[in-house]
């Protein structure tokens, strides 16, 4: 168990290095100068500050002298600075990354509750009335744009039903149920499309176990249904369903760029976006590899779990 | 959320179609239902095509012409959806915006598969280290958050329709690859292979003819799959403010532009966020009716 966890381990480091280089390759490729951009329409500078700027910044350097400068910053942790604020990014990270963890945990558990529930229901059901409407709920779900679905949730919980505000944050140690009426329709836009694509592979993985010989053969034995869903069923069909979750609400935390530019969060996805923007060389590239790390590293743990859950992986080459 | 959801609909519908098959002894209805559901599915991708293709000569209006003094109308008989803050037809817009989604859809997808069927066969066909190295690649893209980036390329491309095209292409090519190579690797053991590589023939043509006739059908589920998920990138990045800038009427920009006044014309953003999610709707059920249709385990 112990090597297969390190052997998986291992394998993270080469799709992490070529993540640092995609990114760092893309960016560098972005035309603009940011020691411009950070200096605005502010005229007056003269060409021997801006390249003083440029060196207390490490830009006049040579480009794979500059990435390996800052691989080497990484590897001790030091995720740089904002070229426009100047601040740590360790510190902007420890402000925003709650905020968007936040919205992904809210968001996943909006999806997983009604995902798992009604898509185990659906399968118990099957041909029923709330199998084609869990049928077609999924085919809305999966084909509405969150940005579309944020748009409905403001029109008729914020303008017409004025519930909720439609932009803004609290902190949720400022203030709680402040902080739950900022996040609830952010949560419900970036969830909603998750839920359904979690009923739509419950209901299948559980068909599916439900067709399997043991299944057959324990109902013939007379065990009564709730057992055989609960001894049975769910836990061959929970496999395929947790790396689905995992996965899925991994990739919430890209999904959040949208999400928290419409209702105006302080979170991650808002601040790399605006840092592309920005030109903003550090943040963009220390971001995106500390959402890419948090993707791999979710992998990791479901490929895990599954190794605990199915014994036959942990041997498998 | 629009990241990887092509990917996760292609692999749950691998359990989809188990359930299919285990429904069709027992529901005749469902299956009818599905059939339903692919017909609907059909309908819609068709109704959209011809709207892309011959709808700007039918459009009542100019995409961009504005009408003095209309500004923000309800539906009505002369503006069958309404208008929009400058005072344009909002059907207008859809029905030329229709256009942009298809295009971008057709080229996006068509780059994706590209990349992805030659890595993958590649990938899949020689395997050792070339294989190693190609899904080393392809992990590495997979690691980033889609929309991320789409926008990061877009922004080092330069913000034009062509680069959302092309972004759109690069950021969905390794879901294709990873099919591609999965169903290589499938048929790479089967007599007919073996046998023409022990009659000497070359890889390239090995991979041609035999290979790739082979993988088609898989492909074509992916593809229209994934015309959905670039359908829905295109909007996300318009609505963004990357690729067509207004007054341009992507479906995506129209209703980021329209949000502003949502209150007071919520026709100009609801319509066009419908357009989308019916677009993407009926490439998704064609593509799910395309997979059980083509599937002959499935058949019996």
């Amino acid at each position: 168990m112990l090597k297969f966890i390190l052997r998986r381990v291992l394998l993270m480091i080469p799709v992490l290095l070529g993540v640092t280089l995609v990114t760092f390759i893309i960016v560098r490729s972005i035309p603009g100068d940011p020691v411009q951009v950070l200096l605005g329409a502010d005229r007056r500078t003269t060409p021997e500050q801006i390249e003083a700027i440029r060196q207390s910044y490490g830009l006049d350097q040579s480009l794979p002298v500059q990435y390996i400068k800052w691989l080497g910053h990484v590897l001790t942790g030091d995720l740089g600075s904002s070229l426009r604020t100047k601040r740590p990014l360790t510190q902007e990270l420890g402000l925003r990354l709650p905020v968007s963890i936040q919205l992904t945990v809210m968001a996943g558990i909006i999806a997983a509750i009604p995902g798992l529930i009604f898509g185990v229901l659906a399968a118990l059901k099957r041909n029923s009335g709330i199998d084609y409407a869990t049928t077609i709920a999924t085919l809305v779900g999966v084909s509405v744009p969150n940005f579309f679905l944020a748009t409905l949730l403001v029109l008729v919980f914020s303008f017409w039903l004025k519930w909720l505000p439609p932009v803004g944050f609290r902190p949720f140690t400022d203030d709680p149920v402040q902080n739950l009426k900022t996040m609830i329709m952010p949560a419900v836009a970036l969830g909603l499309p998750l839920a359904a694509i979690l009923m739509r592979f419950t209901r299948s993985s559980v068909l599916e176990v439900m067709g399997q010989e043991h299944v057959r053969t324990a109902r013939a034995k007379g065990i009564p249904q709730r057992q055989v869903l609960f001894r049975h069923v769910l836990p061959n069909a929970g496999i395929p369903i947790l790396t689905i979750v995992g996965l899925q609400v991994a990739s919430l935390l890209g999904g959040t760029v949208i999400i928290e530019q419409i209702f105006g969060l302080p979170g991650v996805g808002r601040y790399v976006y605006e840092a592309i923007a920005n030109r903003d060389y550090p943040v963009v590239q220390s971001v995106t590899l500390v959402l890419a790390f948090l993707f791999v590293l979710v992998s990791l743990v479901v490929d895990v779990l599954y190794a605990v859950i199915d014994p036959r992986l942990r041997h498998a080459r | 959320m629009v990241d990887a959801s092509a990917t996760i609909a292609s692999a749950a519908g691998s359990g989809v179609a188990a359930a299919q098959r285990v429904s069709k002894r027992s529901g005749l209805l469902s299956v009818l239902l599905h059939q339903k559901l692919a017909l609907t599915g059909i309908a819609i991708v068709g109704f959209f095509i011809v709207v892309a293709t011959i709808g700007p000569f039918l459009a009542p209006h100019g995409a961009t012409e504005q009408f003095a003094g209309q500004q923000l109308k309800g539906p009505s008989a002369d503006y069958l959806f309404g208008t929009d803050e400058f005072g344009r037809d909002v059907l207008s817009r859809l029905i030329h915006g229709a256009r942009i989604s298809f295009q971008v859809g057709v080229i996006a997808v068509g780059i994706s598969a590209l990349i992805g069927i030659v890595l993958g066969m590649l990938a899949g066909y020689f395997g050792g280290w070339l294989d190693n190295v190609i899904t080393l690649f392809m992990d590495v893209l997979f690691a980033f958050p889609t929309i991320l980036l789409a926008i990061a390329i877009m922004t080092a491309l330069g913000n034009s329709l062509t680069n959302v095209m092309i972004a759109i292409g690069l950021v969905n090519a390794p879901s294709f690859m990873r099919v591609v190579r999965g169903s290589v690797l499938a048929v790479r053991t089967s007599t007919f292979v073996e046998s023409a590589v022990v009659a000497g023939a070359p890889p390239p043509a090995i991979m041609a003819r035999h290979i790739f006739p082979n993988i088609t059908a898989p492909l074509i589920v992916h593809g229209s799959l994934n015309f959905a998920f670039a359908v829905l990138s295109e909007a996300s990045l318009a609505f963004l403010g990357l690729g067509n800038r207004p007054p341009s009427p992507s479906w995506g920009s129209m209703v980021s532009s329209s949000y502003s006044v949502l209150q007071l014309a919520p026709w100009a953003a609801i319509f066009p966020g419908v357009a989308i999610a019916l677009t993407v709707l009926g490439f998704n059920l064609l593509g799910d009716g395309l997979r059980d249709a083509l599937d002959p385990k499935l058949r019996h």
